[in-house]
């Protein structure tokens, strides 16, 4: 593995050294390395590019690493991946891809996730995009997540796309069972021309489900985002949806909430904020001693921290 | 020492005003306070030392340095710091961090907690916390007062630290002010209204009408204040709350 692979690596998955647990890394289109466990199994699929990854009933504490980079300028590559989560387990999957590309031709990676959590499974799932290289090539990426939550599971999405990516359309389907929850915490930054749209469809099915989908982002330049949630309450549920975000010099930001209570007892909120930072921030900041640039920066990463 | 040097500040609203006409001060006592009826122009006076906003005429001088034409940020480095009437809350920030920022330094954990232990706040519970909605109006103002502290600057000017907040936060304040009355190395200025924080203060500056309407130590001042007869009409009753 070279320095820009490594260096991608450590970006997307915090890792410097072959990681614990299991892993399958996927480096230009190609699986590179693989490691399974007594507990989970990861196997390639025959139809069509991807893997399944199988966890068994009961498996506690135990991480799975599928990290993606692609370092080729003009690579597109396509995966399917599934995870079958067994009844009771609880691990922490971190995923997450990085392009590299100093190329004139565009890379690409769509990334098609589909979760099945079994009865009280326990998911915390980790998601990275990032992108680096100064070529003329744009860094693509569009993740579709599939969640579907059997009674009384648990899942967490933690997913963070800051910088470097051209463009991305991202869109995560959750079907949530009863006694079932699904949590998105979704942090992005956008900056130069860059385009990001992200779309959450979730629908509370189950009795006394709940959701929570929180979007964290920041717009600098002349960036573009839109973020598109739709709930649906089908049942007694609870589902809550909040949108904030910091714009910047020339940036767009859209915030398009829809929630649906098709049931009595489901109970439904958005909330949804857009904005500069506020002048008095940057004053307390500057008022110990930092320069505007030096308060916005603070701000910025805080929100996004 | 800080000298305001024939300072007015004049807004201009249609109608034009005056906010502060022609005040001549100076400040070289260890604990200052500034008092006097609401609207008087106290607020504005701190603003112009911090530099949030600039004078419309008149020098402000720090150690026998023009500070006038200085930025916020400028003055900060100078050796001002400002605490807020009304502290500002950020998404994500912590009280760490504002620590952190504040003394300028990589300030360890255990030094942050130190901190915040002086300003009456459980630092443990404190420490990781966002400055955010979720804390207290009086949470805030001891988190705020706990960055003036950290910055450990020849300056320090506080905003009405009292207001916003209920009489039983206010009882453990004023504790916090009189330790720092004894421990802070270099200058106080308190705008405030209540008569314990006038108690602690050296000297005491009557502000009204945009004017300086007397100043001088506090075992002369305070007991004029207290009988309705400092040379401000609206004193009597209406501003001390003690």
């Amino acid at each position: 593995m070279d320095e820009i692979q490594k260096n991608l690596l450590r970006e997307i998955a915090d890792l410097h050294e072959v990681p614990e647990g299991a892993y399958n890394i996927r480096s230009d289109g190609e699986g590179v390395a693989r490691k399974t466990t007594e507990n989970i199994d990861i196997v390639t699929k025959t139809d069509k590019p991807g893997i399944d990854i199988i966890i068994k009933p009961g498996t506690k504490h135990e991480s799975v690493h599928i990290p993606v980079i692609i370092a080729k300028a003009g690579l597109k590559d396509l995966v399917y991946n599934d995870f079958y989560i067994g009844e009771g387990a609880d691990v922490t999957i971190i995923a997450g891809c990085g392009i590299h590309n100093c190329g004139d031709q565009d890379s690409q990676h769509d990334g098609i996730h589909t979760f099945y959590l079994e009865k009280n499974a326990k998911v915390r799932y980790v998601e990275k995009h990032y992108g680096d290289g100064d070529g003329k090539g744009a860094r693509i990426m569009n993740p579709e997540t599939i969640v579907n939550l059997a009674e009384g599971s648990y899942m967490e999405m933690d997913s963070v796309q800051i910088k470097g990516v051209d463009s991305t359309v991202r869109v995560t389907k959750g079907k949530v069972g009863a006694g079932a929850t699904f949590v998105v915490k979704e942090k992005i930054m956008t900056h130069l021309s860059q385009v990001a749209e992200t779309k959450f469809y979730v629908d509370l099915d189950g009795e006394g489900s709940s959701t929570n989908v929180i979007s964290r982002s920041v717009a600098k330049d002349e960036s573009k985002q839109v973020f598109y949630s739709q709930i649906n309450g089908n049942n007694a549920c609870a589902g809550h949806s909040e949108c904030d975000a910091i714009i910047m010099d020339k940036a767009v930001v859209k915030a398009i909430p829809e929630i649906t209570a098709n049931h009595l007892e489901a109970s439904l909120i958005h909330e949804a904020a857009i904005g500069k930072i506020a002048g008095e921030q940057l004053t307390k900041l500057m008022t110990l001693g930092l320069t505007e640039a030096e308060a916005e920066e603070q701000i910025v990463n805080g929100f996004l921290k | 020492m800080l000298e305001l040097r024939n300072i007015s500040y004049h807004v201009d609203d249609g109608k034009g005003k005056d906010i502060l006409n022609d005040i001549n001060l100076t400040i070289d006592d260890r604990f200052t306070a500034i008092t006097g009826p609401n609207g008087g122009g106290k607020s504005t006076l701190a603003k112009l030392i911090a530099g949030i906003i600039q004078p419309t005429s008149g020098q402000i001088i720090l150690d026998g340095v023009d500070v006038t034409g200085m930025s916020i940020t400028e003055r900060a480095q100078a050796g001002i710091s400002f605490a807020f009437q009304q502290p500002v809350r950020f998404k994500g920030i912590t009280v760490f961090d504002l620590i952190r920022l504040a003394s300028g330094k990589n300030v360890s954990i255990e030094s942050a907690c130190q901190y915040l232990s002086e300003v009456g706040l459980c630092a443990r519970d404190y420490i990781n916390r966002e400055v955010n909605a979720s804390l207290s109006g009086g949470e805030l103002k001891r988190i705020e007062i706990a960055t003036v502290m950290a910055r450990g600057t020849k300056l320090s000017v506080f905003d009405e630290p009292e207001a916003g907040i209920d009489l039983w936060s206010f009882q453990n304040l004023i504790q916090v002010f009189e330790q720092m009355h004894e421990k802070i190395n270099g200058s106080i200025i308190i705008i405030s209204h209540q008569e314990r924080i006038l108690n602690i203060a050296d000297k005491i500056v009557v502000i009204a009408d945009g004017r300086i309407s007397t100043q001088g130590k506090k075992e002369d001042i305070l007991p004029q204040l207290l009988n309705g007869n400092a040379g401000c009409k609206h004193m009597a009753g209406g501003c001390i709350n003690g």
